[in-house]
């Protein structure tokens, strides 16, 4: 069992924030198939939260094939992230160091390169609403610089 | 479609020659946490008691709980108030606290306001007025609650606490909403907090409603523009509600459909709840959104 966490000055809508917390203990392996989430009521109780925005949150993971709720007992995490295969994500990340190094050779600083992928990460799923799904943008930026 | 919590139509209360509440037309669906917010004399705890049937409209109806009359018999059995200042005999034991609101009451589950106080290490021997400011709240709040209400108001239920009495105390609200699906009103400043509470919101500014609905919907209706001020003036595509004017850049926090293409040059970025309050706030001006229908009778 997680427990979930909010952090008021992130600007991530509540929901969203509980949605991308179970998707980064899945990545780390500290929830599997099988496992249940936290009880609504509890949520609630611990963080002081609306009912709804956890439900949403709940409904949101379900959509996404994560998460499955059985009637009367709880929220079930049902499927392991997709991940991309390992070859392809080694080759993802040379590209990724090339560009970074193209970068940072026209002279942009870190926090211009993380400002300049944030910006094309947003233009990139608004043009192709659909893509995004997985991890949602917000959680994938900072690990493109990571 | 789902009842009306509370439902007013020309809603309005004078004191002397003072309007402290006017021509407030509004309708809350059963099923939220809604919170009331306005500067001081906004006329909030008007709207409170009205709906509570503490004070009689000057103009106008108010009902409450799918139809029924604020004051009404029905109308007070389904209604839990909590009043600003948590109202208690000081001198009165909790367990006197407890028989004697379970006296005045048709309706009160003894069982439920023992648990809930033992639970909160709240000692029934101990005299009301000498509880912690956090324990006085959740007494009043647990006395409400045994009623088992279907509507809860809370008028600055939060105003005096310390941080982790705020918390606690909002946790025991919006679990009783998890556990029973209680609607609950509430007033307040405190408009950071509401963000995580609040799934409605009424804003009320000198004695009228300016915006109502969903927060969800709300959000998805504004959308906070940045671009350059040479630009500003010609946006046109939508109501703007609030300008920020720098010499080179503006932000305009305006109101759109979820679809609306976001001007060239310009950056587009989601509101939050606090931020589209303040904006309201800050323009008392800026128009009311057409809110959910009335039940039954035309407006």
């Amino acid at each position: 069992m997680i427990e979930f966490r909010l952090d008021p000055a992130s600007g991530v809508p509540t929901y969203l924030q509980l949605v991308q917390q179970v998707e980064h203990a899945l990545r780390l392996g500290y929830l599997k198939p099988g496992d249940q989430l936290p009880k609504v009521r509890d949520v609630v109780a611990n963080l002081a939260i609306n009912p709804n925005t956890v439900l949403k949150a709940y409904k949101d993971l379900e959509t996404k094939g994560l998460a499955v709720g059985r009637p009367g007992q709880g929220t079930f995490i049902q499927a392991a992230l997709s991940q991309v295969a390992l070859p392809e994500l080694a080759e993802l990340r040379k590209s990724l160091l090339g560009w970074l190094t193209t970068a940072d050779a026209a002279g942009l600083d870190e926090d211009g390169i993380v400002a300049l992928v944030t910006r094309a990460l947003r233009d990139f799923y608004e043009r192709c609403p659909g893509q995004g799904g997985r991890g949602g943008a917000a959680s994938g930026e900072t690990e493109v610089v990571a | 479609m789902n009842t009306n919590i509370i439902e007013a139509s020309g809603l309005g209360k004078r004191y002397g020659s003072t309007w402290a509440l006017r021509e407030c037309t509004l309708a809350i669906p059963a099923g939220h946490v809604a919170a009331l917010v306005g500067p001081n004399g906004a006329g909030k705890t008007t709207l409170l008691n009205l709906a509570v049937g503490l004070a009689e409209p000057s103009a106008g109806r108010v009902s409450v709980l799918g139809g029924q009359p604020a004051g009404s018999p029905a109308a007070l059995d389904g209604i839990a108030f909590v009043a600003q200042d948590t109202p208690l005999y000081r001198n009165v034991s909790v367990a006197d606290m407890l028989h004697l609101t379970r006296n005045l009451n048709r309706h009160f589950d003894q069982h439920y306001a023992q648990t809930r106080l033992s639970e909160l290490g709240i000692p029934l021997k101990r005299k009301s007025g000498k509880l912690s400011g956090g324990q006085q709240a959740q007494l009043a709040l647990t006395l409400a609650l045994a009623r088992r209400p279907r509507l809860l108001i809370l008028d600055e239920p939060v105003a005096m606490l310390d941080p982790i009495a705020r918390h606690d105390f909002m946790a025991s609200v919006l679990t009783a909403v998890a556990d029973d699906g209680v609607s609950v009103l509430l007033s307040s400043h405190v408009l950071a907090e509401l963000e995580r509470v609040a799934d409605y919101l009424v804003l009320l500014s000198a004695g009228q409603v300016q915006i109502a609905g969903e927060v969800e919907d709300l959000l998805a209706g504004h959308r906070l523009l940045t671009g350059p001020t040479a630009q500003a003036d010609r946006y046109t595509a939508g109501p703007v509600v609030y300008t920020r004017r720098g010499d080179a850049q503006t932000h305009l926090l305006v109101r759109v459909a979820a679809d609306d293409p976001v001007p060239p040059g310009w950056e587009a970025h989601p509101v939050g709840m606090e931020e589209l309050a303040l904006a309201y706030l800050r323009e008392p001006g800026a128009g009311a959104l057409p809110g959910p229908s009335l039940s039954g009778v035309a407006r």
